[in-house]
């Protein structure tokens, strides 16, 4: 095969499943589907999202991140205790054992991107990149969605249903 | 230190209150839920309330009165529950149309320190532009806080600046000012829709 071909191939792979998945990888971890909450207009904070997989035999850690859109990256925890939502900062990132995946999902883990400096419009996306104790950095790209599934309205309870 | 004591006593105990209420809501269908805690009495939820919308339109319990409402608290500074709650709610009333003008929805500010008019203003415009912020002094959030059983802390953050902890469910309630039970966003839709649906049925019931 062609080296063009190739490329041909590789990029259409890209854009046909750039609206659903899509993957990083750098060393031993997998960075499957970084994407980011649309913001409302002047938001002064934007959640993000994504699974980190550790396919090496050294557990690593991710410490944080930058981009270009924001003044910072913070890697935050949150909890719901009797009804109360409580976030907190993970000052030291979080643990990736060896063959585990962990996952930075609404309501859970996430990242805080501080003061972005633009609204987060659907469709739209923002280039970052993240720093891990082993693996160094990885350049990433958050595709921004409304919701965990990416749709107008899904929400996870449309995921089983039947015609 | 006394008052300082009496305070956390009293933050204390809302949290159990509501805490055991989260609990029952969880075992117990949502209309059983809205019987029991009207029999008992138990669910201190519902009170004199007082708030501005950004425009400076004082909304408050008794200007209410006659139509159900949702509340629920949260803060510009928050990523994750308070925008998804937001949008959620957003697409809800959207699926419901016009039975979402039935009722009204109260997005009230925990942080009106980083909150300000403007600022909860220009929030506000990627929302439904039937739900309402509002926002208080801090003694006023205190007093609808308290109203709600709810909860609203600051917490400071290791990297400057700070966050809140705060009740994150919405409550809904009654065109009389009584409170009639929670949503919870991990809910399934069509549960959630017909909550909105009931309410909005309680708003007929007043105006038939």
């Amino acid at each position: 095969m062609s080296l063009p071909f190739k490329v041909v191939l590789l990029a259409g792979t890209l854009c046909s499943t750039a609206a659903s998945a899509h993957e990083f990888s750098s060393g031993a971890v997998v960075i499957d589907h970084p994407w980011a909450r649309v913001t409302a207009a002047s938001a002064p904070v934007a959640g993000a999202y994504l699974t980190v997989t550790n396919t090496g035999s050294e557990p690593d850690r991710l410490l944080g991140g930058s981009t270009p859109i924001a003044s910072r990256i913070e890697i935050h925890q949150m909890t719901m205790d009797d009804g109360v939502a409580r976030m907190r900062l993970l000052p030291d990132g979080a643990e990736i054992a060896p063959g585990a995946t962990i996952e930075l999902a609404p309501g859970g883990m996430h990242l805080m991107l501080i003061g972005p400096d633009r609204q987060l419009v659907e469709g739209d996306s923002f280039k970052a990149t993240l720093e891990f104790a082993r693996s160094g950095t990885i350049d990433i790209e958050f595709v921004i969605q409304r919701t965990a599934l990416g749709g107008a309205t899904g929400d996870g309870e449309h995921a089983g249903h039947k015609p | 230190m006394k008052g300082l004591r009496l305070f956390r006593l009293a933050v204390w105990a809302a949290v159990f209150v509501l805490g055991g209420f989260l609990l029952i809501s969880m075992q117990f269908p949502e209309s059983q839920v809205g019987r029991q805690t009207t029999a008992s009495g138990t669910a201190k939820v519902g009170g004199p309330f007082s708030l501005l919308t950004p425009a400076g339109k004082r909304i408050d319990n008794q200007s209410l009165a006659g139509r159900p409402y949702i509340v629920f608290f949260g803060f510009t500074y928050c990523p994750d529950i308070c925008p998804t709650t937001l949008f959620e709610l957003t697409d809800l009333m959207a699926d419901l149309g016009p039975d979402a003008d039935s009722f009204e929805v109260l997005f009230v500010t925990v942080d009106p320190e980083r909150d300000t008019p403007a600022a909860l203003s220009s929030y506000m415009t990627s929302f439904d532009s039937r739900i309402t912020a509002l926002r208080g002094s801090a003694t006023e959030t205190e007093n609808t806080l308290k109203s709600f059983s709810a909860y609203a802390k600051k917490v400071p953050l290791e990297t400057g600046g700070y966050t809140m902890d705060h009740t994150a469910g919405v409550f809904l309630m009654r065109p009389d000012g009584g409170f009639t039970g929670m949503m919870d966003m991990h809910e399934p839709r069509e549960t959630k829709l017909e909550k909105l649906r009931r309410l909005a049925r309680m708003a007929n019931t007043v105006q038939g």
